[in-house]
């Protein structure tokens, strides 16, 4: 949504410096580097996968309100990117995402096939983790990867053109 | 490029601007074009596609209908709104909207008066081919006044937008995505903002509604009557509903010199105090302690006799700022009629000292539509969203067109835009502006001249005052005094430094007014040195502080509480309670009132009266009443015109309030709206007193007067940093050993009240906020002056 009077700036009157850890202040501080000062705000899908990786793979609210801080928005708008997003997760997650494409490429040629084959070998629906907290099931919008469909993302890796027992194989391999 | 060109919208020529959108020139047209998400007052988000018309260009068809609200006119455009293409698109996207609405239309609020609604009935089908499942939302809280049924939702974004473009906060959003998307606060939280209330207008469904009038009528069965809200300076227009002799609702009516398509929530919402239990629906007499019902002519027939027999000198009347121009000006005659000036409308000021010196009719000094175009602002005490919230708005557009805003106040306000805020105690304010005017060069009344002598300018100061010159030298600059500054001790020597400084950069000087009508009292002579006509008069009488100094023997109270209403509650109480003879004219009953006065008369609230308010602008707007008032109740203006027959007082007779109204106009024709002072603003500070803490009141926004105060719905709302506590910074209660959660007793001269300490780094160092006018602050002193904090050992 295009604001008519961008960005909307806040000074949430809270001290920077106490924010996250030195490391990620300063992996998000080279991402606002990249946009004018007034737009800091432009950082924030970076700031939120930083600051998601660091937690275990998901978000709280109050993790959202820091990232708001730290970028002088309104919390509101941290939250309508997190939930936008099919990358950003609200709820503690497995070890691993296992992350299914399901758009139409994909889903022609095979990929619910993929996700039932995962829901009944290891009894997880989308969105859903794994008794043993191994991995989370996710079904995912388009993932780019349309020529050599079907395609899943495996944590932060892809892999293309796979059969139920290819994907077996990855997440057996999985810790 | 600014030259106008023609387009053509269904076979009709129309002259339109560069860079216009077509929704926009149709609108001006009359030519309608469904929509739902366009608003002229919001940005363009172009998601409802309901807008889609057929369009072409220098003879070029556009390959598919363009959204009318998106598409920029050029020239040769031509628009079809209405040709089989564009019904076929706007039919299409119609039975998509739908596909998700309910049909519970029996059910809605909205029902009737929905956008929705109507445009189904124009582009919907009959029968709907969708089969599937439709979604359902769960609804939130969103606080006291607005009602959500999300499911209704047609994410049209106007409530979003409205936040974060009008309001300036972003409380609700639009979270997730495609069919999951919700409009919401995503963590449950209370709407708060002073205007959100605005987006129960804006909402085309039945999705965000009035909680207060949800489910208790219909629209057709409400009548319209237009009128003027009640509360701050502005004078917003509204139009009230109603139905069988009661306001239903308030909605705002268009006035782009006023409040553009906006009001506040005080404003919409105040008319629910109308239906208070405690209003006052009968005349009452006092004897021997007890309260005894009488008729009118029995209760007019003994105010009038005790007020010939009153010594004159003796006898004071105190008007409130909110009372109807025909009521101030009947009141000020038969007042002047007995001989008696002592009349004032300036409750909550202390500091008279200036009177002399005082503009003629203090206004703001720029219009409201001009003050969104100034390029530097210098707000000196002002709570201004709390006072002002419709002035704030126009203030926060010239703040995000890039004009200056610099807030000399004792706190810190939370605006939603950039400002520069100097924070400091009242003799703090003092320092700050005579810095400011020390920069600028600016010479004043010899106090004034010391404290600019004695000035060291900070690097905020003086880039204030540069803003400040430059902007005064394009004619863009503006000086604002509000509440707080009015409360000062040393409001003329403010008063004196502020007007220094406007004339050193060559800004302009306005008056925030205290209320509703507040120049309207200036114009009808309700002020102790002022004739009708704001002009200025031979004799001078007593202000409040004169006729509140405890040597009145006879008081009429008007249209106030004097327990909230006044800027030194506790010793203006005790100075009521010492007059012989008090008459309060009042809508409402009060333990006070039955407490202090000895006749209650019963008039007219907001909406039961005709009448004219006259907004910081010097607009009058003149009114009519919608509903009768309760029982006996009746106008003020009426009230006084019979007083004024059994005074045999010359000329009251009035065959109604047009003629009031006409006979104030007719000496108002050459009542100047010019702000220069008549005199010096000299008076040697009384604020800069040593070392002990200062209070800080301000009016909590939904305290400010005895209407919203009785409005449920309202006091639900919450209202941060306006509690009834001691708010104190960290540093301050630390260097007090206070801490928070700590009970204190508050003592203002000999009176005082039990208060919790709440910490806070939006009080300056030296002073504790302490809210006025609510209930438990009565027994306070002074608004702004000195209090001491103890401790109480065993609460």
């Amino acid at each position: 949504m295009s604001f008519r009077n961008l960005p909307l700036a806040i000074d949430h009157e809270r001290d920077k410096s106490t924010l996250f850890t030195p490391e990620i202040r300063a992996a998000i501080d080279k991402h606002i580097a990249k946009y004018p000062s007034e737009w800091r705000q432009s950082a924030v899908m970076p700031a939120l996968t930083l600051v998601q990786d660091a937690n275990g793979g998901w978000l709280t609210q109050a993790l959202m309100d820091d990232i708001a801080v730290y970028l002088d928005m309104p919390p509101m708008s941290v939250y309508e990117v997190a939930t936008f997003y099919g990358m950003y997760d609200l709820e503690p997650q497995g070890r691993h995402k296992v992350c299914v494409c399901n758009s139409i490429s994909c889903m022609l040629q095979g990929s619910e096939e993929l996700i039932e084959h995962v829901e009944h070998k290891y009894g997880v629906k989308p969105g859903e983790t794994t008794a043993d907290g191994r991995f989370t099931l996710k079904e995912v919008e388009c993932l780019g990867a349309c020529r050599d469909a079907p395609a899943v993302l495996l944590d932060k890796t892809y892999h293309e053109k796979l059969s139920p027992d290819a994907l077996d194989k990855l997440i057996d391999d999985l810790e | 490029m600014t030259d106008k060109l023609n387009i053509e919208i269904d076979g009709r020529v129309c002259e339109a601007a560069p860079g216009e959108m077509i929704i926009a020139v149709a609108d001006r047209e009359g030519i309608s074009i469904p929509r739902f998400c366009y608003h002229k007052k919001l940005s363009i988000a172009a998601n409802c596609r309901m807008c889609l018309v057929e369009a072409e260009q220098g003879g070029r068809p556009f390959p598919k209908p363009v959204p009318a609200c998106a598409t920029p006119v050029g020239d040769g455009l031509k628009v079809w709104t209405r040709s089989p293409k564009a019904i076929e698109a706007q039919r299409g996207t119609m039975e998509f909207l739908l596909i998700n609405h309910p049909l519970d239309c029996p059910i809605c609020d909205q029902g009737g008066e929905c956008e929705l609604q109507d445009v189904a009935m124009g582009y919907g089908g009959d029968v709907s081919r969708f089969a599937e499942r439709k979604r359902v939302v769960k609804d939130e809280d969103l606080g006291p006044l607005i009602a959500t049924e999300m499911t209704r939702c047609i994410h049209c974004t106007r409530c979003v937008r409205f936040g974060a473009e009008v309001a300036g906060v972003r409380e609700l959003g639009a979270t997730g995505r495609g069919e999951e998307m919700r409009i919401g606060t995503f963590i449950a939280q209370t709407v708060e903002h002073e205007l959100s209330g605005n987006v129960i207008d804006l909402c085309p469904v039945g999705a965000l509604t009035s909680k207060p009038y949800r489910f208790t009528a219909r629209p057709w069965e409400l009548t319209m009557h237009d009128s003027i809200a009640p509360h701050d300076g502005l004078g917003s227009n509204i139009r009230l509903h109603v139905r069988r002799n009661q306001v239903m609702r308030i909605h705002p009516r268009d006035n782009e010199a006023v409040n553009e398509t906006w009001i506040s929530d005080r404003d919409r919402f105040s008319y629910a105090g109308l239906y208070s239990e405690d209003r006052l629906t009968k005349p009452m007499l006092k004897q021997d302690g007890s309260w005894r019902e009488v008729e009118w002519t029995d209760a007019l027939t003994l105010v009038a006799e005790r007020l010939k027999a009153a010594d004159a000198a003796d006898t004071g009347w105190l008007m409130a700022p909110n009372a109807t121009l025909e009521e101030l000006y009947l009141a000020a005659r038969v007042a002047r009629g007995l001989g008696c000036a002592n009349i004032d409308h300036r409750l909550r000021q202390q500091d008279f000292r200036g009177d002399a010196a005082d503009p003629l009719l203090p206004w703001l000094g720029v219009t409201a539509s001009e003050l969104e175009r100034q390029q530097a602002i210098l707000l000196i005490g002002s709570d201004i969203r709390h006072e002002q919230p419709l002035l704030a708005h126009r203030i926060r557009k010239a703040a995000l067109a890039g004009a200056q805003v610099v807030c000399v106040n004792p706190i810190k306000l939370e605006l939603n835009h950039p400002a520069t805020q100097l924070m400091g105690s009242p003799a703090q304010m003092l320092s700050d502006l005579a810095a400011i005017a020390k920069v600028l060069g600016a010479r004043g009344s010899s106090a004034a001249n010391d404290l600019i002598g004695a000035a060291e300018p900070t690097d905020a100061q003086t880039a204030a005052a540069a803003a400040l010159r430059e902007a005064g030298g394009q004619g863009g600059g503006v000086v604002l005094l509000g509440a707080l500054a009015i409360a000062h001790p040393d409001f003329t020597l403010v008063k004196g430094l502020a007007h220094a400084i406007a004339a050193a950069a060559e800004c302009r000087i306005g008056y925030l007014p205290a209320a509703a009508n507040s120049l309207g009292a200036y114009l009808a002579g309700a002020h102790p040195d002022r004739l009708p006509g704001a002009k200025p008069s031979e004799t001078k009488g007593g202000a409040v502080a004169e006729i509140l100094d405890g040597t009145s023997k006879t008081l009429v109270l008007w249209g106030f509480e004097p327990d909230r209403d006044l800027i030194d509650t506790a010793a203006g109480m005790e100075a009521i309670g010492k007059a012989d003879f008090v008459v309060a004219c009042s809508a409402f009953r009060s333990a006070a009132l039955d407490e202090m006065a000895d006749v209650l008369l019963p008039i007219s609230a907001f909406a039961e009266t005709s009448g004219t308010f006259v907004n910081a602008n010097g607009t009058w707007q003149r009114f009519q009443g919608a509903v009768a008032p309760p029982g006996e109740a009746r106008p003020g203006w009426k009230v006084l015109r019979v007083l004024g027959n059994l005074l045999d007082l010359e000329g009251f007779e009035y065959r109604d309030g047009a003629e009031v109204q006409a006979e104030l106009a007719a000496l108002c024709t050459d009542s100047p709206l010019d702000n220069a002072p008549r005199g010096d603003f000299d008076a040697s500070p009384a604020s800069a007193s040593g070392s002990g803490l200062m209070r800080v009141g301000t009016i909590p926004i939904y305290a400010a007067d005895p209407l919203v105060r009785r409005s449920t719905p309202l006091q639900q709302m919450p209202m941060p940093r306006c509690e009834l506590a001691v708010y104190l910074h960290p540093q301050q209660a630390a260097a007090d050993s206070l801490g928070p959660g700590d009970i204190v007793y508050a003592q203002q001269g000999h009176q005082g009240a039990r208060l919790r300490v709440i910490l806070d780094d939006h009080v300056p160092m030296g002073c504790a906020r302490i809210s006025g006018a609510l209930a438990g602050s009565e027994s306070l002193g002074p608004l702004v002056g000195p209090v001491s904090l103890e401790r109480v050992k065993n609460p």
